[in-house]
């Protein structure tokens, strides 16, 4: 039996509970000898001139080595915007010379000895800032009053599509139009960013810093300092977590290789929790329209969602999140006419990137509102109203009008079985039940069909490379160009050569993250790595088993063709005589069994499903405890479902979180008011029921594992099945809508705001 | 996130903290738990520059009843822990309120550090502890240079971190009445489990206090007046946000958190008549 879709327990937990693992911050390594440390001064202003730095009294200060200002950096030219798209005039210096943008906003770096000298010595950094109005709301920054590039002249970043025509819902019998609030969240991972580098005598310098992929941060490094990129080793440590805010490099983290060089002694940073909240990128973020037309019958005819992302005040990932967003307009619906158009804006906030799902659950939460608007409006239950509008069951890729080609998919089956798995007439009968006898806590049950796009090209293709060994003693190594932050690569990439070599899983050693072993690789992002990186391994085992062929015909002096693998003794045998042959390892020992290869998937895969959530109300207070969970996501062929189990957990407790929880906060004046965990609500196991998570797999071509991506999907589904269920919980006081986070003063403001409407109707 | 320098003094009796606060007057703090005044440390929002640890104290750690007949007073020891009084029995049997309360603080981590001396002496008018002490009546033991005195719960908390505690004393035990099988009812309102109430109301023996609707927990009078005049438990729940001044936050405005403070007056008073 095949040790694919079994559940192999994580090889690398062991050393992850019992010896610790290395994060940056932990390094010890002799090139860090007498490292300093770096500590930013960060602007806590939102928007301003900058009109003096003195960094005089902080000089003076213990332990302090050198402060450095916008002054000191001739030889750093600021940092272009990530993509020709954008606005070029939006450029991001290295530390505010005349201006700063956001609080956060970095403006000197003060280098001490000591880690917590440097906090002492940077408040003493006279900042002197002239503030101007802020701009905190993409509506603000849409009026183009206040520009926070006025050399740009405007603060779009860049605009996405045409608007609709103007008859696009001519004809439709019933239209409904919503503005939604995708809210702005903080991804925070449990280990906030770090770097470290060091200058060798050869010129080389070494990085060390938390990310989601060695060589793309690599890359970056090398752009952002005009440097040759072999001239860097850029050495990805144990990662705590990143949810895409990771991906690529941060500026800071370039910042501390030039200045090491800059003083001549390597350099650490390890920002603090606060800092994280305001200096590591954030998510989501849009302001959305949706209008949805069609028949009562339940026929949707037409669907528009025009958007504009926050991407705060310097241009990263997020200003090209609207593509994304754009092209999963439709999701799983096969609507006849679907627009979208989007605007990338510069706000005086934290900069957004890609956070778990990046540009496609904004999409779906949009649709999936959509349809329950529409479904209230013709008075039809949600589920019927899907079931009408959903794309038929296919095996052939289908294109859709925004222009995804979707490679299979059956989403009714997906819809089914999950109200089947939630006993959703049970549940209706329940709800109104409750309904009738006016109690307190009321039930609210919601859905969401999905469809989203994984293993996308996010810049270096679609494509992963893999190395594989295998050693005399009989063990084997990895590489990969994936890189593991809590996924479990190391289990899942050992057991797919396992299956094809017969060597243990414990025997097989999976490296990543260190670019002069792994000079090319995609990282770990946008949910590609089983299905191009495992992918991957997958072709090197069966590369490496036909080099082993070669070589143990000669040995053997057998046909090559009768040498079949026999997994049993981990090497080749003799058709018709298993046992008799030659292991690989003993092929390793004549000469090095290695290959090399690379895994181009030529395209995307989409995975889908269905959650269906269930709430209570206490329609008293407005608060909503999530108490069901009930979800199907089709991730194609698993590898090990325990692995693809936690990917789904954290997914759903991350879209219960946007949607109850989570929401990223400014003042009227810019500044954050949600920058510490006391005050920044992520969520906690007590918050979450036991999610019942139902099978469906529908392997994907794209592949020869027929995986598609898993780690995203949980997120994308849950989000709009908790608010919908929130809302569904209060339908039928008048509630509509509610954004998210759905606080309980949000719902019980929305209760009453319907009771006063219905009041007055009624007059 | 990392606290400005200063000096730390580990003590190991009620006199040696006294004399040490003596010595170091302004600057110097008392620290017991540490989860409400390390926070506020690494933020700067605090500087004191000498620390002096009071949580080697042993003999500040108990819960007794003192005396006995209907004016016996249950004693707990200000270095008692959360979780110590949530599991105490004499608490559990004499008043039940408080062992309930000391449950619902924060998460476990919390609750193994944090004292009911700490959470008193910080007077922040959204604790779960003072709330109920509050509504149980009692006083505050303190012990400075001149003696031990004790003050009435009704005029301990003064204002946001205000308290009638002088500089140079400390809270040593809280005395509260025993209140045995009377009902009780605790109501505190978050959004996730572990958090601080956005409100909370605690209700026994026809008192009503309320955390976090105005500068320090106060009493609902208006309402406790309404129920002694016989009004029912949701005339009398109308008026519990009568004469507070709650603030704003991203949770509740005021008009939310005067909406719920009435809500939540009206379950606690349920859940202690039992309705
Ligand atoms: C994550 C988190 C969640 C929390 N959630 C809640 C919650 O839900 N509800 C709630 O009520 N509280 C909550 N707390 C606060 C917690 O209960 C604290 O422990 C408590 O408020 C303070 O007690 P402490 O012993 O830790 O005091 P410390 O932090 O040590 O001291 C607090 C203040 O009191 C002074 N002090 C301490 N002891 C004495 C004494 N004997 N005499 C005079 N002055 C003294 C100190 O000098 C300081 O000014 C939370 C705290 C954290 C960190």
């Amino acid at each position: 039996m095949s040790i694919l879709g079994t559940r192999v327990v994580r090889t690398e937990d062991p050393l992850f509970l019992t010896r610790g693992a290395t994060y940056t911050d932990d390094l010890v390594d002799d090139r860090l000898t007498g490292a300093l440390h770096a500590t930013f001064v960060r602007s806590q202003v939102a928007h301003g001139r900058l009109l003096s730095v003195d960094t005089s009294a902080a000089l003076e200060a213990p332990g302090v080595v050198a402060v450095v200002t916008a002054a000191d950096l001739s030889d750093l030219v600021p940092l272009p915007p990530p993509f020709p798209f954008i606005n070029q005039e939006m450029t991001r210096p290295w530390l505010a010379s005349d201006r700063v943008r956001f609080v956060g906003d970095p403006i000197a770096v003060v280098l001490t000895e000591e880690r917590y000298q440097g906090e002492d010595a940077a408040e003493l950094v006279a900042v002197d800032i002239d503030p101007l109005p802020a701009v905190v709301s993409t509506a603000d920054a849409a009026r183009d009053e206040v520009l926070l590039f006025p050399e740009a002249g405007t603060n779009v970043m860049a605009s996405f599509g045409e608007p609709a025509p103007a008859d696009f819902f001519d004809g439709c019998e019933v239209v409904v139009t919503q503005a939604l609030v995708n809210q702005r969240v903080a991804p925070v991972p449990l280990e906030s960013r770090a770097a470290a580098a060091s200058w060798g005598a050869d010129g080389r310098v070494t990085v060390w810093c938390t990310n989601q992929g060695a060589q793309q941060a690599r890359g970056q490094l090398g752009d952002w300092l005009k440097m040759d990129p072999d001239l860097i080793h850029l050495i990805t440590p144990d990662v705590g977590g990143g949810f895409g805010a990771k991906i690529g490099a941060d500026p800071e983290y370039a910042f501390v290789a030039w200045l090491a060089k800059h003083v001549g002694r390597p350099v650490r940073w390890a920002e603090s929790r606060s800092e994280n909240l305001v200096g590591m990128l954030h998510g989501r973020g849009q302001d959305q329209v949706v209008t949805i037309g069609g028949r009562r019958d339940g026929t949707v005819e037409a669907y528009s969602l025009v958007f504009d992302q926050d991407c705060g005040a310097y241009p990263r990932i997020g200003a090209v999140l609207p593509t994304l967003t754009m092209l999963m307009a439709p999701g799983v619906y096969g609507f006849p006419k679907v627009h979208s158009q989007g605007r990338a804006l510069a706000t005086t906030t934290t900069s957004i990137g890609a956070y778990r799902g990046a540009g496609r659950p904004e999409a779906t939460a949009a649709v999936e509102r959509a349809i329950d608007l529409f479904a209230a409006e013709i008075g039809m239950d949600p589920a019927d109203v899907r079931r009408k509008n959903l794309l038929p069951a296919f095996h052939e890729p289908h294109t859709t009008p925004m222009g995804a080609t979707y490679d299979n998919g059956d989403y009714t089956v997906a819809l089914d079985k999950a109200l089947d798995a939630a006993g959703y007439a049970d549940l209706r009968a329940e709800q109104a039940r409750r309904r009738e006898a006016g109690d307190a806590r009321q039930l609210g049950i919601g859905l969401s069909v999905y469809v989203e796009i994984t293993g996308a090209d996010n810049g270096a293709g679609t494509k992963e490379a893999a190395e594989l060994e295998v050693h005399p003693d009989g063990t084997a190594t990895v590489l990969t160009g994936t890189s593991p932050h809590g996924q479990g690569h190391a289990t899942a990439w050992a057991m797919i050569a396992s299956d094809q070599l017969g060597i243990p899983v414990e025997k097989i050693t999976v490296v990543h993250g260190d670019t002069d072993r792994v000079p090319e690789g995609g990282g770990t992002m946008g949910s590609r790595s089983l299905q191009q990186g495992g992918a991957a391994v997958h072709q090197a085992a069966g590369e490496l088993i036909e080099l082993a062929r070669r070589r143990a015909a000669e040995k053997l002096e057998a046909n090559p063709e009768d040498l079949v693998v026999d997994l049993g003794m981990a090497g080749l045998a003799v058709r018709g005589t298993p046992g008799v042959g030659v292991t690989f390892a003993e092929l390793a020992a004549d000469d090095r069994l290695l290959v090399n290869t690379v895994f181009n998937a030529n395209a995307p895969t989409f995975p889908f499903g269905a959650h269906v959530a269930v709430v209570e109300l206490d329609v008293e207070s407005g608060k909503a405890q999530v108490v069901r969970m009930v979800t199907v996501d089709d991730a194609g062929t698993i590898v090990n479902p325990l692995l693809a189990e936690g990917q789904r957990h954290g997914g759903i407790a991350q879209g219960v979180a946007q949607a109850l929880l989570e929401e990223v906060l400014y003042d009227e004046d810019g500044n954050p008011t949600t920058s510490t965990l006391a005050d920044y609500p992520f969520i906690s196991a007590t918050e979450l029921p036991s999610f019942e998570l139902v099978e469906m797999s529908t392997p994907t071509p794209m592949n020869p594992l027929g995986a598609k991506g898993i780690g995203e999907a949980g997120t994308i589904g849950s989000t709009p099945a908790v608010q919908n269920a929130v809302i569904d919980a209060a339908a039928h006081l008048g509630v509509r809508h509610v954004d998210m986070p759905a606080t309980p003063m949000r719902v019980w403001r929305a209760i009453r705001q319907a009771g006063h409407n219905a009041s007055q109707e009624g007059n | 996130m990392i606290p400005s320098p200063f000096e730390y003094v580990k003590v190991r009796s009620v006199d040696e903290a006294l004399a040490a606060l003596t010595e170091h007057g302004e600057d110097a703090k008392l620290l017991a738990g540490g989860h409400s005044l390390l926070p506020i440390m690494k933020l700067r929002l605090a500087i004191p520059t000498v620390l002096i640890d009071i949580s080697g104290i042993s003999d500040l750690s108990y819960v007794r009843v003192d005396g006995d007949g209907p004016d016996a007073m249950v004693a707990i020891g200000a270095g008692t822990r959360h979780f110590e009084l949530e599991r105490d029995d004499v608490a559990r049997t004499e008043v039940p309120l408080l062992p309930h309360v000391a449950g619902r603080v924060g998460d476990p981590q919390v609750r193994h550090r944090g004292t009911i001396g700490g959470t008193t002496a910080h007077s922040d008018p959204a604790s779960d502890l003072p709330t109920a002490l509050l509504a149980l009546g009692g006083t505050v033991v303190l012990q400075g240079p001149g003696g031990r005195r004790e003050v009435p719960v009704t005029e301990f908390w003064t204002g946001f971190f205000e308290t009638a505690m002088s500089p140079d004393e400390m809270v040593v035990e809280l005395r509260v009445p025993r209140t045995g099988s009377i009902g009780w009812g605790y109501e505190k309102f978050t959004r996730r489990e572990n958090d601080w109430p956005i409100v909370a109301a605690a209700a026994v023996d026809g008192r009503v206090a309320l955390a976090n609707m105005a500068g320090s927990v106060v009493r609902a009078t208006a309402t406790e007046e309404a129920l002694a005049r016989g009004a029912s438990i949701a005339e009398a729940a109308e008026l519990a946000d009568q004469g507070t001044s709650p603030g704003a936050d991203m949770h509740a405005d005021q008009e939310y958190r005067r909406h719920l403070a009435r809500l939540l007056t009206r379950r606690a008073l349920e859940t202690a008549a039992g309705v």
